[in-house]
């Protein structure tokens, strides 16, 4: 199948949140596709705040059954949490998993004001309930179906993997 | 060949008992996943989930307030129920033997045991005991036995090594003290090996020496002045003062002149060099306060790199399936 033009959806994206941001309000892009969605939309947008990025690894729910994953990163959050407008950024929403993990770590830094979620892709197949705030677009994908960004040079696409 | 009894079939860390034959990715993925768990130290809430509704003992057959307390909050940082139990002051004055407190504290729903014990050997044969006995899903974390191993002093060492210098196969490293009577040395000099450190140098009197020593991979040096020059790293042992009773020794002043790092000694290593110690410190004996408290000295450091250590340790032995 075709997938989008990942360089069309990030404008498509960034005009979504433009109207809703202000001078407090600060991305958070989750690793590793969401952290390079997060620098483009923090340029598109002309944000105040610097990005923060969260590795979720430390708060997975498969942890007991799939180890911790090799290459954790530290989590930055170089701002203050307590109440904070946060977008949560990351590139494909599935299952909501990886958006429960992050909520709990953002409330070990402290109280947002509020939390939103963009992502450039909702393929489908939520098994907890929750819904991207802004969304440049959805695929509906077979199950075991798996996309995920790609980064190369300063060009993002969208790729196919697994079956 | 058998199975190294720290790793799982899947060459997992199933147990942490010495430095000694753990492999290099093992030790390197240690150190990797420390990295993060230093961030959660400067946090608003400074726990992670990950050993939630799990239970770590801490077995202490020999006090050591410091290590324990290192242990209690790394278990503690990731979310675990923390039990101390210092053993010395307990039941096995009563006459249980060491089996079969593990045997009962195992029948408590232990998840984890770590484990202080003045007989090298100790941890080890309680992860036999828990394998032989089908209950292999209990991990043991060796927190120093005897002569033997201190193996996360080893590691945390390590970290902090690689913390300020990067690359391990560009060093010259000098272990300095009581070798003889060291498990941190052990697992220090087991460590650094494994990491492919090319130049690793024993400074120590002949009685404070291990006859073993050349086999360990050191160059020695009984001299301090020839064994410091041109080091990256210097790593002071602590030399125990009931060594002194005996006829190791003459004075704690004489060791001083001789084996005390002084600035004047550690001028003549790299001007670059850093200088590690396991604590507690014996300044004046070991170490010259000037040099404890100066700017080459990383031994707070190693303290805080300690709790991160031990947390990745515990993380990943909690994620392993047996």
């Amino acid at each position: 199948m075709s997938l989008p033009d990942a360089e069309h959806l990030l404008v498509v994206l960034a005009d979504q949140i433009r109207p809703r941001v202000g001078s407090d309000t600060a991305l958070v892009g989750l690793h590793t596709g969401g952290v390079w969605l997060a620098q483009r939309l923090h340029a598109l947008l002309g944000l105040a705040q610097p990005i923060g990025s969260l590795d979720v690894s430390f708060y997975r729910d498969d942890y007991a059954k799939r180890g911790l994953a090799r290459d954790t990163r530290s989590s930055a959050l170089p701002f203050e949490v307590e109440g904070r407008h946060l977008i949560l950024v990351d590139d494909v929403l599935h299952t909501g998993r990886t958006v429960r993990a992050a909520l709990n770590e953002l409330f070990d830094y402290g109280r947002p004001l509020r939390v939103e979620l963009a992502v450039l892709v909702d393929r489908g197949g939520r098994e907890l309930p929750v819904a991207p705030t802004y969304c440049a677009a959805t695929l509906d994908l077979p199950p075991r179906q798996r996309v995920k960004l790609a980064q190369d040079g300063n060009t993002l696409s969208l790729r196919l993997t697994g079956n | 060949m058998a199975r190294n009894p720290q790793l799982n079939r899947h060459g997992e860390l199933q147990h942490l008992l010495t430095t000694e034959g753990l492999p290099r990715d093992v030790i390197t993925r240690i150190l990797d996943t420390a990295e993060p768990f230093t961030v959660v130290a400067e946090r608003e809430v400074k726990k992670l989930p990950l050993l939630r509704g799990k239970s770590v003992f801490n077995l202490f057959f020999e006090n050591s307030t410091r290590t324990r307390t290192t242990f209690e909050i790394a278990a503690k940082r990731l979310s675990a129920d923390v039990i101390n139990l210092n053993i010395s002051t307990s039941s096995t004055n009563k006459g249980e033997t060491l089996l079969d407190t593990v045997d009962n504290l195992a029948a408590m729903q232990a998840d984890m045991f770590v484990v202080r014990h003045a007989s090298s050997g100790a941890p080890y044969l309680i992860a036999q005991h828990l394998e032989a006995t089908g209950r292999d899903h209990i991990h043991v974390i060796n927190a120093g036995d005897g002569r033997h191993a201190h193996p996360t002093q080893g590691l945390l060492d390590m970290y902090t090594i690689r913390h300020y210098k990067r690359d391990f196969t560009q060093l010259s490293v000098a272990v300095v003290g009581d070798i003889l009577h060291s498990r941190v040395a052990r697992s220090q000099i087991h460590a650094l090996t494994t990491l492919g450190v090319p130049d690793l140098r024993a400074i120590a009197p002949k009685t404070l020496l291990p006859a073993d020593i050349d086999r360990l991979g050191c160059r020695v040096f009984h001299d301090m002045a020839e064994g410091l020059r041109g080091v990256d790293v210097v790593m002071m042992l602590r030399l125990q003062n009931e060594r002194m009773q005996g006829s190791l020794l003459p004075s704690p002043q004489e060791y001083f002149k001789f084996f005390g790092l002084t600035q004047e000694k550690l001028a003549l290593a790299k001007p670059d060099a850093i200088v590690l110690h396991p604590g507690p410190m014996n300044r004046g004996v070991e170490i010259d306060s000037a040099v404890a408290d100066g700017r080459q000295a990383v031994i707070l450091p190693q303290v805080t790199f300690g709790i991160a250590v031990r947390m990745a340790v515990m993380a990943m032995l909690g994620s392993v399936e047996a």
